[in-house]
């Protein structure tokens, strides 16, 4: 494993725990919509979490292909490694 | 629609090479209970819900076991990394070489194939919710027995967050339940 890639895998668990923030507190809103504080997390941690991934998708290429971020050239979305090839 | 993200939800991480494992842990991935069942269950189920909570909630709970799907598919990918053909054979996975290589093959831990006939779509929210809390309880208690099985500490790390989000999945479905038959009751006219 490469120094750089290493360094990938740190950002990267840095978002899937942000996002994971975010989707548990999505399925938690679902059926409370009223909670104002579950509300103000849900915002604060929307707010770090593009912070990061755009820091992260200057550095490694795109997160998503669905028009979310500009492209670089060349295009990077095939860039490996895919999720599944991560080391962590 | 769907849009992918380039990340798995959780990190995913194993020991070593453990293709006897891999075997086991497909039951989560092509089994009764495994993932695909689940996303599969919700998504369909979510079109007649009678509220927006029952709608949204099936949809972004039949979204995350996507995700669960392919941390799933990415522990068997790892597993049986760098594994020969004699260590497949030897982990009792000669007939599942034969057919797929080491492709990650939607089928349970015995190597029957995934089917459609592992869920329910009845027309009864009812009955459809408590199908799902009852889908979330056998899949937490496959992740219980894959956690007796498994002898890689990195692997049930990642079992251990997954029998989580079957517990909180089910908290979500029991609220979603209460939701729906309060509408049910208040809709009635006498």
């Amino acid at each position: 494993m490469s120094k750089r890639e290493s360094q990938q895998a740190k950002m990267l668990k840095e978002i899937m725990s942000l996002e994971f923030t975010a989707v548990d507190l999505n399925l938690f809103l679902d059926t409370h919509p009223g909670d104002m504080r579950a509300l103000a997390e849900y915002n604060h941690t929307t707010h770090l979490l593009n912070t990061l991934k755009s820091a992260y998708e200057q550095c490694y290429g795109p997160l998503s292909n669905f028009g979310t971020t500009p492209g670089q050239y060349p295009w990077r979305w095939i860039d490996e490694p895919w999720p599944w090839q991560v080391e962590y | 629609m769907w849009i992918y993200e380039k990340k798995l939800e959780y990190p995913t991480k194993v020991c070593g090479p453990n293709p006897r494992l891999a075997k086991i842990i497909l039951e989560q991935y092509g089994g009764s209970d495994g993932e695909a069942a689940a996303a599969n269950r919700y998504l369909t189920q979510r079109y007649t819900m009678p509220t927006g909570m029952a709608k949204g909630v099936l949809t972004d709970i039949g979204t995350e076991e996507l995700a669960h799907w392919e941390i799933i598919a990415t522990l068997c990918y790892k597993l049986m990394k760098g594994v020969t053909p004699a260590q497949m054979k030897a982990a009792g996975l000669e007939d599942y070489y034969a057919n797929h290589g080491k492709d990650i093959f939607m089928q349970n831990a015995s190597g029957v194939p995934f089917t459609a006939a592992y869920f329910a779509a009845k027309g009864d929210p009812v009955a459809n919710l408590v199908e799902d809390m009852a889908a979330e309880q056998k899949a937490r208690a496959t992740y219980e027995h894959i956690l007796n099985l498994s002898d890689d500490s990195l692997v049930n790390d990642t079992i251990k967050f997954l029998r989580e989000r079957e517990v909180v999945h089910f908290q979500r479905f029991g609220e979603v339940l209460d939701n729906v038959q309060t509408y049910m009751n208040t809709k009635k006219c006498y």
